[in-house]
């Protein structure tokens, strides 16, 4: 229940109580009206104020059910926005996976809600009427909760194994399917047809197994259920024989005995949903802001991450770090960033760590203003990561970066990414117009991204939106760069390598008008980048 | 089956103790003597007991027989996916998805459904055709749920394109992420983003409201019916049975809105198992010797790769690209490619390829609990296993450490002496290599031995400039 905020709490509470009240009333005025007291027109006021009720309750849920989900998605999409690289998980956890919380919130909450008031009156209700009614009731209804427990407890373990036993057998099949191409290449593909028909038997019998268990709490609170109704329902006809109560006392026992079960049977029917919910709410938990604490230790295949709130967890740097960081991303505070039309860049012997490896060996290198500096060497060498390192997207396990003598650590990052233009090794390209690609992040006028299209030969694809060739994405990226102004450093990832030798020379010329006045850091795979740079840093 | 015939004796039980109790009661205020009524009351015991029973018999049987048909239908469909495999992960895990959807179609939607009509006829038979009644079951077994299918089809017709603007626009939020921080556009693209949540939010509370309509509605009709009941002078258990015959199909109005959710499923599944045999793969010629292909990530190699395999199945095999490592333990995944093996042969290629991990680890999904040197290694020892006539390696080597991949390649090449086609970014390897294919775009552009193309200016003859470079360079011009 700590996923519940008060107010919709409050909600649900309200909600059951109006229940309880239409419950009662209907069981009240139908009782009244076949034993011949009211008119049969009051039936149709309680009935139209069970469908309000009906309806009302479905709408506000469902209100909240939606609005909990947008929220929901808002906060894994800003918790998981950085250069991470498991996207697939992430949409679908947004897109698909967080619908499961909707059945756990406009029906299983709802529901217990109704199944914690709704019994109660009625045991309030039947004392009044009738007594010994009253008292059958309450001794059966714990029984309900009590049995299911023995139940479940007598059977965890059981069932414990045979769920695990059965999410083997379940993955199976999809492992099976997506290996597909792997039997096939080895000739086991039709070998595996016997194996996953036996499988797939194997798992129908082991789930049999597990319901028959699992069933059985359903059946003791069935039987509980209507053995209670035949329970009051025979003495309370005996004693209607003798005279002992009214026709309509005795209609209301019967009408209303059923309406104390019924919530506990539902609720326990939709308590699968809830469970799914919880553990989809778990998933978008880890996902969130604030970051929690036990995702110390990154999943396999991802940097040591970026964003601003996670920044600085593995190192002791001396600001901020007993306060609760700021949340927002990019309004990490900090010292403004040091112009880099004077400020020389120092990297001090840093070190990044993946999980298992290390990347950049210790190196050391010093970028004096206006320098241009080409880094070779082979792949997974590490000169990708030192761009990530310089733009703060990854901290160093040991080691820093100085900016004018100040730790990057410590740099206000906005101010920091301002003076930085970077040309990714894979560009992506957002929805909208070629245009509007160009003019990312900047306040360029219209002209000014014409401006740059044509220095990169894309003039005649400003207004287009259809996908682009691999060559012309690194163009738009560097149009990208060529568009930011005010940047003072160019970090270029291997700006050639996609391109053919045709486009190459346009890209040659419009990079050396890029970098012409501005520091410059141009990771390189191809000899021709060479001649555009002052100094050849070799990595490896 | 079974399972209607329990589901219906269930529900009839449920009735017969709610009609016979009010008759007991209707009775007894009458003051007959006792006798009158023992049969009523073993009557409302019988019954009490026999709705719990029939309803565990329902569940059992229901679930027995669906999971049963999904079994058959799982075999299906992996032999439809042998004759014509499903492109890409995605489709895939949607297809394992339906299947198990389907499981919800026919529990959730047709079982209630049958059992729903079955027990309205026998009712509508029990009070003569009695109108109510005929009214009520017409409204909430026909139009309710036709209108609640209705609803759910254009809500769910409706919400597709957000979804599908979601998903893509998270893809590129989490792809371009790095981009989007690094050019200050982060934030507005988050709320970008936030603008379709809130959208597709705005559209999911419309839709909830014509389905609680509906279920407002059916309450209605249900104590409309009891209420004409009432009217016309039926007695009293007539108009509290119709109202538990009536309760019956309440439910069937969510079962029509799953319908709608699910029947897409059912129809993809349908449409798999029914496509027609894959069109023979293009003729590929088998190439001798040692070769090698290089290009640029999407150049084209991993398909030529493919190609090769699926052109001549049983003598190309090796590490591909799309190479699939189960959820087993380690020697499973090797002894695949050769079940007849011995430990002696297991154990050779082991060595060869340093594979250091025991041979009774469980890999986990897809490899997950091994790293990716040693997720490497065991699909190399996989394709050492098989030892095809053409052993093929699509960056064998990857995920290891240069040296060590070297070193492993170099044992693997001096250990088999078939043809070997070997895809790398890395061209060290290739200096000795009979000969070269270089991809660009698809298509091959260049070939020849290791000195022919490093004569000649080109793809092959820049990489391998840079990557001698760290020997030659760190020198200022």
């Amino acid at each position: 229940m700590r996923h519940v905020d008060r107010r919709y709490a409050v909600v649900l509470g309200v909600l059951a109580v109006v229940t309880a009240v239409v419950v009662l009333g209907q069981a009240e005025v139908l009782a009244s009206v076949l034993s011949g007291g009211w008119s049969a027109w009051w039936l149709v006021a309680v009935v139209v104020a069970r469908g309000v009720v009906v309806w009302g309750g479905r709408v506000v849920t469902q209100r909240f059910a939606s609005s909990t989900k947008a929220s929901l998605r808002k906060q894994v999409l800003r918790g998981s926005a950085g250069p991470s690289v498991r996207a697939g998980s992430v949409v679908t956890l947004v897109v698909k996976g967080l619908d499961a919380v909707e059945p756990y919130f406009a029906g299983y909450l709802p529901q217990l809600a109704v199944a914690a008031v709704v019994p109660v009156a009625v045991v309030v209700r039947l004392s009044f009427a009738d007594l010994t009614s009253a008292v059958v009731v309450l001794v059966t209804l714990p029984l309900v909760p009590v049995f299911a427990a023995l139940v479940g407890l007598h059977t965890r373990d059981r069932t414990r194994a045979q769920w695990a036993g059965l999410a083997v057998l379940g993955g199976h099949f999809l492992d099976v399917v997506r290996g597909l191409g792997t039997l096939k290449v080895f000739g086991r593909a039709a070998a595996q047809a016997g194996t996953v028909r036996a499988m797939a038997g194997a798992h129908a019998a082991s789930t049999m197994r597990t319901l028959r268990v699992a069933f059985l709490s359903a059946l003791v609170l069935e039987l509980v259920a209507t053995l209670s109704v035949a329970l009051v329902a025979v003495p309370v006809g005996l004693r209607l024989l003798h005279g002992g109560v009214t026709l309509q006392v005795a209609l209301l026992v019967l009408l209303l005995a059923p309406e104390a079960y019924l919530p506990l049977r539902s609720a326990g029917a939709q308590f699968h949903a809830s469970a799914e919910g919880l553990a989809v709410l778990e998933a978008a938990a880890a996902h969130g802001p604030p970051p929690s604490a036990s995702h110390g230790s990154p999943p396999r295949g991802t940097l040591d991450l970026i964003l601003p709130e996670g920044t600085d967890k593995s190192t002791p740097s001396g600001t901020a770090c007993g306060q609760p960081a700021v949340r927002h991303a990019v309004t990490v505070t900090g010292a403004r960033a040091p112009d880099l039309r004077t400020a020389e860049i120092v990297v001090d012997r840093v070190v990044v760590r993946y999980p298992g490896r290390d990347a950049l060996g210790g190196m050391s290198l010093r970028i004096t203003p206006g320098e241009r500096v080409a880094l070779v060497g082979p792949s997974g060498v590490g000169k990708s990561t030192l761009l990530a390192v310089l733009m703060g997207f990854v901290t160093p396990a040991s080691g820093r970066v100085l900016v004018g003598g100040v730790d990057l650590r410590e740099v206000d990052r906005e101010s920091w990414l301002r003076q930085l233009a970077w040309v990714p090794q894979r560009p992506t390209l957002f929805p909208g117009t070629v245009g509007e690609n160009i003019a990312l992040g900047s306040g360029g006028g219209v002209r000014d991204v014409r401006a740059a299209a044509a220095a990169m030969g894309l003039e005649h694809l400003v207004d287009a939106e259809h996908a682009l060739s691999s060559g012309e994405r690194q163009r738009v990226a560097l149009a990208r760069a060529l568009v930011r102004d005010d940047a003072r450093m160019l970090l270029l990832d291997e700006p050639t390598s996609r391109l053919d030798s045709g486009t190459e020379e346009a890209v040659l010329h419009a990079t050396r008008r890029l970098t012409s006045g501005r520091t410059a850091l141009i990771v390189a795979h191809r000899p021709v980048m060479l001649g555009e740079v002052d100094r050849v840093v070799a990595f490896g | 089956m079974p399972a209607v015939v329990a589901g219906v004796a269930a529900e009839l039980a449920g009735i017969g103790l709610m009609t016979t109790a009010v008759w007991l009661i209707m009775r007894a205020a009458e003051q007959p003597p006792l006798s009158a009524l023992t049969v009523a009351i073993v009557a409302v015991r019988a019954l009490a007991v026999t709705r719990g029973g029939m309803r565990y018999v329902e569940r059992l049987a229901g679930h027995s027989a669906v999971l049963r048909h999904l079994a058959e239908v799982r075999g299906r469909v992996y032999d439809a996916l042998v004759r014509r495999p499903l492109n890409g992960g995605d489709a895939l895990t949607r297809l394992v998805s339906d299947v198990d959807s389907m499981q919800d179609a026919l529990l959730r939607c047709l079982l209630p459904g049958a059992v729903a009509v079955v027990v309205g006829v026998i009712a509508l038979v029990a009070t003569g055709f009695a109108w109510p009644l005929l009214v009520g079951l017409l409204v909430t077994v026909c139009v309710i749920p036709w209108a609640a299918h209705a609803l759910a089809v254009r809500h769910l017709r409706a919400l597709a394109p957000l979804r599908s603007a979601l998903a893509e626009q998270t893809v590129v939020l989490l792809d371009g992420a790095a981009e989007l921080t690094a050019f200050g556009a982060l934030e507005r693209e988050l709320a970008a983003t936030g603008q379709v949540v809130d959208s597709l939010a705005e559209r999911e509370r419309r839709g909830g409201l014509g389905a609680a309509a509906l279920a407002a509605v059916a309450v209605g009709v249900q104590f409309g019916v009891a209420l004409a009941f009432l009217l016309s002078g039926a007695p009293a258990h007539v108009v509290l049975g119709s109202v538990a015959v009536l309760e019956v199909a309440l439910p069937l109005a969510s079962a029509a809105q799953r319908w709608a959710e699910v029947h897409g499923s059912v129809r993809r599944v349908r449409e798999v198992l029914s496509r027609p045999e894959e069109a023979a793969p293009p003729e590929t010629e088998l190439p001798v010797g040692r070769v090698g292909v290089v290009g640029a990530s999407g150049a084209g190699k991993s398909t030529f790769l493919r190609q090769l395999a699926a052109a001549h199945p049983g003598l190309a095999k090796g590490v591909l690209d799309d190479a699939h490592v189960f959820h087993a333990t380690v020697e499973a995944n090797v002894r695949l490619a050769r079940p007849d093996a011995s430990q002696h042969d297991l154990d050779r290629v082991a060595a060869l390829v340093d594979l250091d991990v025991p041979w009774d680890t469980v890999v986990g999904e897809d490899g997950d609990s091994l790293s990716g040197g040693q997720r490497q290694r065991l699909l190399l020892a996989r394709a050492l296993l098989a030892d095809p006539e053409v052993l093929l390696l699509d960056e064998p080597v990857e995920g290891l450490t240069i040296d060590h991949g070297d070193a492993v390649l170099h044992k693997v090449l001096d250990h088999t002496t078939r043809t070997v086609v070997l895809v790398t970014h890395r061209l060290a390897p290739l200096v000795d290599f009979d000969h070269i294919l270089v991809f660009e775009d698809g298509r091959i552009t260049q070939q020849g031995t290791h000195a022919d193309l490093i004569d000649t200016p080109g793809y092959y003859r820049d990489r391998w400039s840079t990557e001698r470079l760290p020997v030659t360079a760190n020198s200022r011009r």
